[in-house]
Order: structure tokens, then C-alpha cells, then sequence
């Protein structure tokens, strides 16, 4: 008997690790296992990996060598330092956040925590394709606005938001801008310089790096106060002895995306075009979440009226190709996707979306197995489904 | 796999799957907006459920639980029938995740709702005859 087929296209969940990654960081888990503060010959051997990892994350994200690159254990330690680290640092610039209805439950969480600590937050609408609406952007922006966090590009519904028009309307005034680029850095080219971002938030894995590392960019200047006190390493703003071989993955994994993105965007965005419209064109009622264009060569985000997201995705898992839902069933709060109702979606039309993610391994091969899987599936359900019109089932 | 292989046979193959034109009692739970809606439809002979069919809306356990109940109600008197709980159905299934237990085990409310629409329909039709 021949194994099962097995596809993944669930890369936003997470990534496997690139073997060239997995090779540079070996030899920090066997051989080279000194303290970068320590100062003899072992610790200076680390100390120099970790601070060419830096390097090397420095120059995907198009900062400059002196500037701040924190290495962290992920994107949710970046999003919370950024947020709640600037917001008590700054409170004398202000009292007021603003952030968007589409942002990682992370960033979510740390504005809503620092509610509970005198701040007002503002969660600013997007429109039906989920980008930011600029004029309430202008409006909400007060002076007594301390910080900005907008997420570069939603990785549910793949959405890039347009970072260098709220870079020009946010630094009119007196706030700083965060970015939460956890799902666009090493995916598209993101540089900081020319799109104005304060601070930055990266993750490893999102680039086929080890997990449980990651990494905030902080604009000379900008002053925060840490999460983690201790012996004061990364410049004081994260204490912890260094997590060695995943800064060096990480390291690794940024200086393989910077050299990659345009080739592997190209054949992502190849890929993922030919899906959305094998998804969407052979079935009746089936729709595309998140913008046509402005959107991540990974994500295709697409719902099906009339049946559920969970029953589709375990559908899919039959024959072998994983996805994630947008349905309330596949998360741990029973609620749809708040991204998906950020977006205008009712909530039975979130509960039928599925999110396809495409990464380094997957071929046309396999988009084109996973395309001629779901009309099957669609009207499996839809024969099932009370909420089906009867003329569909004929 | 986070369910049963008897939660993912029933849902690969549901049984007693579709409409009874002309059901003798149809009962309706869940919400489209919650994400699970269950019709089930009897038919009634000599105080049997004769025939029963369901249509769902929702996820994997939905389906696999309304997909159950008709098995369990099946040649069952009414009596029987209303006495089926959701952890009988749960139990039937080898288990349910706990997560689901309470949003998407709703079969049995729509088997009790379909018997009580059957018995509301009757007295009626008792009371016409008077």
C-alpha cells in the first residue's frame, strides 16, 4: 500500500524549519555552548554568533548596524514589549494607543491590558478587504496619542496594510509607530527607513527559522521600559542569557530570506493565484476573504456560504491536505475569526471560511490536487446543510 | 486527530442524512451565527419513531451527533425517544472533545423538539376531532 498523501498549507500556523537553518545552528547545541557575556574564549565564540545573527536580521529589515535589533522568544514577547514597554515608559507623552481591528490576539491583549493601567485604546475599523481606514486613523490621532501598532500584513485573511500612509499620518504628531511584521518579514521586502517604523516586530519561524525566537526593532531614541529584569543583556531591555543556537537559526533563516524573497515571492504569488481561482470559480457561493491584490504570496483566505468551516477543514484532513478555519470550532473561545468580522463578514459567513497558506515546499502539483478536492466537499456538505437553497442540490 | 474514529465515521458517512416531506413532527436547534443548526424530521407509527432523518449546519461533531441520534431514536416509542440525552449520544460516539460537548451535541434537543412538535401537531388534531 502506497502512504497516504500528506499536503501542508497551513504555514501560518508554522513553519518548518529550513535544513540550511538547522545546520548553522548545530553546532551551538553541541560544541559551542559558552555565555556571550562570559569573556573568555568560549563566550566571545557565542557572543560573536549572536551579534552576526544580529547582523543579519539587521540587514533584512533595513536597519542600521548601531540601531536595536532585541532578540525575544517570539512575536507575542515582541508585540507585548513594544506595547506595554512604550506605553509605561512614555506615559508623560500620553495616555492614548491606537491600534487596529485586525492585529494578532497579542497585540490585542497588551492594549487591552494596559486599559486596566489608565490608557484608553482605540481599535480603528477596516474596510471589507480588511485595510485600515486612514481618516479614522487622522481623527482618533490625538496629541495625548503615545503609540500606533499596526500589523504589516493580517496572516488570516493575507491583507498588507498601507504602512507608509499611517507612517506619514502618525508621525504628524507626537506618537510612535509600532509594526507588527510577524507575517510579512521574509515573505515581502519590508524596510524601515523608507516606510518610517518606529518599532518592529519579527519572528523566526514565520521565515523558516527555529521557533520560540524572534525579535523587536526599536528606532534609536525611542525609549521603553523592559519586560524581563536580570542580568541586563540585550542592552538592558531583555534579560535572559541568550538563547544562542535560535538566534543563530534565526540569523540564518533571515539571511536566506533577504537573499530569496524575490524569486520565492514570485512563485508563491504564481501558486497562490491559481488556487484562489480554483477555489472560488467552479463553485457557486464561494468568495475571497481579505484584498485581491494588496495581499501576502502565501495567504488564500476564501469562504463557502451555506456550510462550516471545521466540517470542510476535517474533509480536506480525509485526503490528506491540512488548512486552518476561520469557524468558531477550531478555536479555543467558540468565536469566529475577529479578524473575519472585523472585516464586515456576518458570523455564519466567517464560520465557512478556510485559510490555505503556502510555503517553500509546496508545488503546483499539490495546488492543483487540493483545487480538484473541493467541489466534492462543498456540495457533500451543502447536501447536508438546512440552510442550503433547494436549487444548489439539484 | 482530535475526535473518535466513531465521531469521524459518522461524519465520513452519516446515516438517515436528509428531508422527510411530509414528517409528522420537525424539530430545529442552534443558530447559524453560533456556528451549529440541526433540523431533525420523524415519522410516527403506533407511538414509534418510524423514520427519521436530520440536515446539519456546523462542524464535524455536529454532524457526527445528529448523524447518531437517528440510529439511537430509530424503532424507538416517543417515551424512549425524549429519555436520549446528549451524553448518551456523546457516550455512543466513544466520547467528545470537551470543548464540544456543549455547543455542538445538540441532536438530542433537536430529537426532543421534533417529538414535541409531533405531540403539539397531534393534540390538534385530537381536539379538531372533538
Amino acid at each position: 500500500m502506497s502512504t497516504p498523501r500528506r499536503v501542508y498549507m497551513d504555514h501560518a500556523a508554522g513553519r518548518p524549519v529550513e535544513p540550511r537553518v538547522l545546520e548553522a545552528m548545530l553546532p551551538y547545541m553541541k560544541s559551542s555552548y559558552g555565555n556571550p557575556s562570559s569573556l573568555h574564549s568560549f563566550g566571545q565564540e557565542t557572543k560573536r554568533a549572536v551579534e552576526e545573527a544580529r547582523t543579519k536580521v539587521v540587514e533584512l529589515i533595513g536597519a542600521e548596524k548601531k540601531e536595536s535589533v532585541i532578540f525575544t522568544s517570539g512575536a507575542t514577547e515582541s508585540n507585548n514589549m513594544a506595547i506595554k514597554g512604550v506605553a509605561s515608559r512614555n506615559k508623560d507623552r500620553g495616555t492614548r494607543i491606537i491600534t487596529s481591528s485586525v492585529e494578532h490576539m497579542s497585540v490585542v491583549n497588551s492594549c487591552k491590558f494596559l486599559t486596566t493601567k489608565g490608557f484608553e485604546t482605540v481599535f480603528l475599523p477596516v474596510d471589507r478587504y480588511g485595510s485600515v481606514n486612514l481618516e479614522s486613523l487622522e481623527k482618533e490621532l490625538t496629541d495625548k496619542t503615545v503609540l500606533v501598532s499596526i500589523v504589516y500584513a493580517n496572516s488570516e485573511i493575507g491583507t498588507i496594510e498601507p504602512i507608509r500612509e499611517i507612517s506619514k499620518i502618525v508621525h504628524c504628531k507626537n506618537a510612535y509607530l509600532h509594526v507588527d511584521a510577524t507575517a510579512a518579514c521574509g515573505q515581502i521586502p519590508v524596510n524601515l527607513k523608507d516606510e518610517g517604523i518606529d518599532l518592529l516586530t519579527v519572528s523566526s519561524n514565520d521565515m523558516y527559522g527555529p521557533r520560540g525566537i524572534g525579535a523587536l526593532y526599536i528606532r534609536e531614541g525611542v525609549r521603553l521600559e523592559p519586560l524581563f529584569h536580570g542580568g541586563g543583556q540585550e542592552k538592558g531591555l531583555r534579560s535572559g542569557t541568550e538563547n544562542v543556537a535560535s538566534i543563530v537559526g534565526f540569523g540564518k533563516a533571515a539571511e536566506i530570506a533577504k537573499k530569496e524573497i524575490p524569486a520565492e515571492s514570485q512563485r508563491l504569488i504564481n501558486l497562490r493565484d491559481k488556487l484562489i481561482e480554483g477555489l472560488t470559480k467552479p463553485i457557486p457561493y464561494a468568495f475571497l476573504n481579505g484584498h485581491p491584490t494588496k495581499r501576502l504570496p502565501d495567504n488564500v483566505s476564501v469562504r463557502y456560504s451555506f456550510i462550516e468551516g471545521e466540517s470542510m477543514l476535517l474533509s480536506l484532513e480525509m485526503m490528506g491536505v491540512a488548512v486552518s478555519s476561520g469557524s468558531a470550532c477550531t478555536s479555543k473561545t467558540l468565536e469566529p475569526s475577529h479578524v473575519l468580522l472585523a472585516t464586515g463578514l456576518k458570523h455564519e459567513e466567517a464560520h465557512g471560511s478556510l485559510m490555505f497558506t503556502l510555503g517553500r515546499q509546496n508545488t503546483e502539483e499539490e495546488v492543483d490536487y487540493t483545487i480538484s478536492l473541493m467541489p466534492d466537499i462543498v456540495r457533500r456538505l451543502r447536501a447536508m446543510s438546512p440552510l442550503t437553497p433547494k436549487e444548489l442540490n439539484e | 486527530m482530535m475526535y473518535t474514529e466513531k465521531v469521524m465515521d459518522h461524519f465520513k458517512n452519516p446515516r438517515n442524512m436528509g428531508e422527510i416531506p411530509d414528517a409528522d413532527g420537525v424539530g430545529t436547534v442552534g443558530n447559524p451565527v453560533c456556528g451549529d443548526l440541526m433540523t431533525i424530521y420523524i415519522k410516527v407509527k403506533d407511538n414509534r419513531l418510524e423514520d427519521i432523518k436530520f440536515k446539519t449546519f456546523g462542524c464535524g461533531s455536529a454532524i457526527a451527533t445528529s448523524s447518531m441520534i437517528t440510529e439511537l431514536a430509530k424503532g424507538k416509542t416517543l417515551e424512549e425517544g425524549l429519555k436520549i440525552t446528549r451524553a448518551n449520544v456523546a457516550d455512543s460516539l466513544g466520547g467528545l472533545p470537551a470543548v464540544k460537548m456543549y455547543c455542538s451535541n445538540l441532536a438530542a434537543d433537536a430529537l426532543h423538539a421534533a417529538i414535541e412538535d409531533y405531540y403539539k401537531k397531534h393534540k390538534d388534531e385530537k381536539e379538531m376531532k372533538k
